[in-house]
């Protein structure tokens, strides 16, 4: 019944920017910043919040900016290989942030992008500054496109892409390291007298995290076509953490659906009001007192809010 | 006599100057079912927690198979084949009975079983097993926390028993267990044991099923242990009837 | 040699200052309630917001410019009767008890309403009244010239230390902060009415946040963002001085200030970069901040 759901979204994605060729542009977006936020609510099931993921969002589509300026122009090893920079950031950063809990936890993220965040507005020799970083279009599988081609292409790319992650992710939930990752939030303890090491069952969930983040963030350079540092800034980590809220943390399709909706939501808005902010806030907090499962919880049957 | 799997030797520990260990030495041998007894307050949880990894004593070593144990952590303890089940439960009290029963199951698996999903058929019906073993087989699909707290501790129990431990530590395995369930609870408990050749050690406040079930009592009194034996010497001795069983 | 560092160093303790009184407000309201309130910043831009428009209008209707001294005050004060009950009362009070990533979120929600809420009603262009400053002037020593603003600011922010702790171990209000804070459920269990202690605390907390924001508008003016930015600033100094130390924020106001100032003259390209740095370095140390402590979960 669910796989029917989800092929059924799927489809109706894939022809909407059909019918509807403006909407290309949001609905890439909204992938991309659902693949981040997936990566925060992998962190937030342990009941860890992360305000700093931003930092790999933007540490990816840095990696693709500083790639295409050394001469290398596929685009599908632009998009591995600033992935596994995010991950490789993330191993390093995660190796010592696994230590902490709560709030510290969420401050020691916080600090380690705004830090990030500094660094890449300040340097401008080597980022650019505040101006940011050209993402140029990349030839795909050879094939080098005009600039709105290309657009499609990396749509339909990013929304394959939903499905493999996506479907990888929800393997990996499932599996006894997923389920552990849950058992950090409600008993460490216990975890530990199981003989299970937590530190390695973040560490690896950190790194997913990141990895996911990253990815999402290398789409998003290459849909916006620059990247800058406020990609990295703390309100556009808690940003994410707001889509992953919204969409509820119990499964995989929740990080995209609170995307999609929070993306599509913002489009309509703008053409009538430019107070957005203050609709999402709203927004935001209405689900947090009155859904705490989030819009997915509309639909999920029986899940168990971590919150 | 052979030697102890696990051994205890000069123990010293002090909470803000209260001694809860002074000079502490036990053994415990395979195949014993060793029960700890003692007044509440006495050091009985941090002795466990000491032979656990979870706290380190002042001095004082603790020796499994002849090994030092004494600065590992719980989880490296845990993986040498000691098992703990606490005074209070410590569970996943998100998620399903069946699945904390599956996790302590995959825990002993090899690294590969990491990346295949927890539940297949094989590890739901070994859950099964245990949970029908201590009579929970009903609630498998329940959320653990809303179970009734006697079927907390037993779901306890059944997960440090699903570790396939040489050594099981139980923190007043009856506490919390209405008095029916208690020796159902302590049958079921004593033929797992003997089935899987477990040895274990057990802190206890009830003095029937101690005197029932416990293969050697130890007594623990202000840091100290005051008397040691076979269940009856120990009941006999007047001065542990007047501190610990309370009857003069 | 003197005439070099003494600038140096008035320029630190006056933004030590300002930062102060940014975090100081957070880390009160975070050991009272035990809410992390991430839309702190933007309660410090709003008093400066209304404090610069106040001085505005002062300015423009040519009353007496000594007026726009009771103005910072006063738009503080007024920012906090407003926002402080209102606030705690519907938003804050619902997340006592909660997790972190809710009460994270729901004060997330809120900065992002109040972010919109002062576009709307102050507009997108900076604001920038220095009268206060202008009236106080400067001061000339060996050749030197300093700022009395500068001066003011670092007395005013050694009066809310040294107030702050004469009001908590010197009034009845400051025991019975003392005792919510030590033991919540023991409190309320011998009668004190701790839903009014919050309100109380949490708008003593917006009272620092606009006052701080007040100060700060005659030096640097004001502009959109500015909440976002005092808003991780004030976590920074917060998260180093520990959660909930009042002279824990007042130490890592001055060791941010040093590091900020001390990057402007050394590396100026870094100075966005050092108080994160010096948060990152700090916490890697001591997880629970300087003057922080932790309790050990029992079993």
């Amino acid at each position: 019944m669910r796989t029917i759901f989800a092929t059924l979204a799927v489809l109706i994605l894939a022809v909407l920017p059909v019918a509807a060729p403006w909407l290309q542009f949001v609905l890439t977006l909204a992938i991309a910043k659902g693949f981040a936020a997936l990566g925060v609510a992998v962190l937030l099931r342990a009941g860890l919040i992360s305000i700093g993921h931003a930092m790999f969002f933007a540490a990816s589509a840095y990696g693709v900016a500083f790639l295409a300026r050394a001469g290398i122009h596929d685009f599908g090893l632009l998009l591995i290989l600033s992935v596994l920079a995010g991950a490789l950031v993330g191993a390093v950063a995660g190796s010592f942030l696994v230590r902490y809990r709560a709030i510290f936890f969420a401050m020691l993220n916080l600090a380690v992008s705004m830090v990030f965040y500094a660094l890449c507005a300040k340097l401008y020799s080597v980022t650019g500054g505040t101006d940011g970083m050209p993402v140029p279009v990349p030839a795909v599988f050879g094939i080098v496109f005009a600039e709105p081609v290309f657009k499609n292409v990396l749509f339909y790319l990013s929304l394959g892409l939903m499905v493999l992650v996506g479907v990888s992710v929800q393997r990996y939930l499932n599996s006894p390291l997923g389920h552990a990752l849950s058992a950090v939030h409600t008993n460490e303890i216990r975890l530990e007298y199981l003989g299970i090491p937590v530190w390695a069952v973040l560490l690896i969930a950190y790194v997913i995290s990141a990895a996911l983040a990253g990815l999402g963030g290398a789409i998003a350079g290459f849909a916006i076509g620059r990247v800058v540092p406020d990609f990295a800034f703390w309100t556009a980590s808690g940003h994410l953490v707001l889509i992953a809220v919204l969409g509820g943390i119990g499964g995989v399709p929740g990080a995209f659906i609170g995307a999609l909706f929070l993306e599509l939501l913002h489009s309509a808005a703008v053409t009538v009001t430019d107070s957005w902010n203050l609709i999402v806030g709203i927004t935001l907090i209405v689900v947090i007192m009155f859904m705490p499962q989030g819009v997915y919880g509309l639909f999920a049957r029986r899940e168990v809010s971590s919150l | 006599m052979t030697r102890p799997i696990l051994e205890a030797k000069g123990l010293h520990v002090a909470f803000n100057g209260v001694k809860a260990a002074d000079d502490v030495s036990i053994a415990i041998h395979d195949g014993e079912f060793l029960a700890i007894i003692g007044p509440n307050g006495s050091g009985k949880t941090t002795l466990l927690n000491i032979c656990t990894g979870y706290i380190r004593p002042r001095s004082g070593r603790v020796l499994l198979d002849g090994h030092d144990i004494t600065r590992l952590s719980p989880r490296a303890i845990a993986r040498r084949g000691v098992a703990r089940a606490f005074q209070i439960p410590q569970l996943f009290s998100t998620q399903r009975v069946i699945d904390n029963m599956m996790l302590a199951l995959a825990a002993t698996d090899g690294l590969w079983s990491a990346v295949r999903p927890l539940e297949s058929p094989a590890r739901r019906d070994e859950a099964k097993a245990l949970l029908d073993l201590v009579g929970l087989a009903g609630d498998a699909d329940r959320i653990s926390s809303t179970l009734p707290e006697g079927h907390r501790k037993l779901l306890d129990i059944a997960v440090a028993l699903a570790l396939k431990p040489r050594l099981l530590l139980l923190d007043e395995p009856t506490s919390g267990v209405s008095a029916l369930e208690r020796f159902p609870l302590m049958e079921a408990l004593m033929s797992a044991l003997r089935q899987r050749g477990i040895t274990a050690l057990f802190v206890e406040h009830d003095m029937d099923v101690v005197a029932r079930y416990a293969s050697r009592v130890l007594v623990w009194n202000a840091g100290n242990i005051m008397a040691q034996g076979r269940p009856d010497e120990v009941f006999s001795n007047a001065q542990v009837r007047q501190r610990v069983v309370g009857v003069a | 040699m003197l005439n070099a560092i003494i600038p140096l160093l008035l320029d630190s303790l006056a933004s030590a200052a300002l930062i102060f009184f940014a975090a100081v407000g957070l880390t009160l309201v975070f050991s009272v309630l035990r809410v992390l309130n991430v839309a702190h910043g933007s309660l410090y831009s709003i008093g400066g917001y209304v404090a610069a428009s106040i001085c505005l209008f002062i300015a423009s209707r040519q009353l007496n410019p000594y007026l726009s001294f009771a103005a910072l005050l006063f738009s503080a004060v007024f920012v906090a009767a407003i926002f402080g009950p209102l606030i705690e009362r519907s938003l804050v009070r619902w997340t006592y008890g909660k997790s972190e990533p809710v009460q994270i979120l729901v004060t997330f929600g809120l900065f992002l309403i109040l972010e919109d809420l002062q576009r709307m009603i102050f507009g997108v262009q900076s604001f920038y009244e220095d009268a206060p400053m202008r009236l106080l002037g400067t001061l000339t020593i060996g050749g030197v010239v300093y700022l009395n603003y500068q001066i003011l600011l670092i007395g005013m922010a050694l009066l809310v230390v040294i107030g702050l702790r004469l009001l908590i171990n010197h009034t009845r209000l400051g025991r019975l902060i003392t005792a919510v804070v030590t033991d919540r459920e023991m409190a309320q269990s011998i009668g004190i009415d701790t839903n009014r202690i919050f309100i109380l605390a949490f708008s003593l907390g917006v009272f620092l946040a606009a006052l701080g924001g007040a100060l700060a508008t005659p030096t640097s003016g004001i502009a959109p963002g500015l909440g976002a930015d005092t808003m991780v600033l004030a976590f920074a100094v917060a998260a180093i001085g520990g959660l909930g130390q009042i002279e824990g924020a007042a130490v890592a106001s001055l060791i941010v200030g040093v590091a900020r100032v001390l990057a402007i003259y050394l590396v100026p390209s870094l100075d966005a970069v050092a108080p994160y740095a010096a948060m990152l370095v700090v916490l890697l140390i001591r997880p629970y901040g300087l003057f922080g402590s932790m309790t050990a979960r029992r079993i």
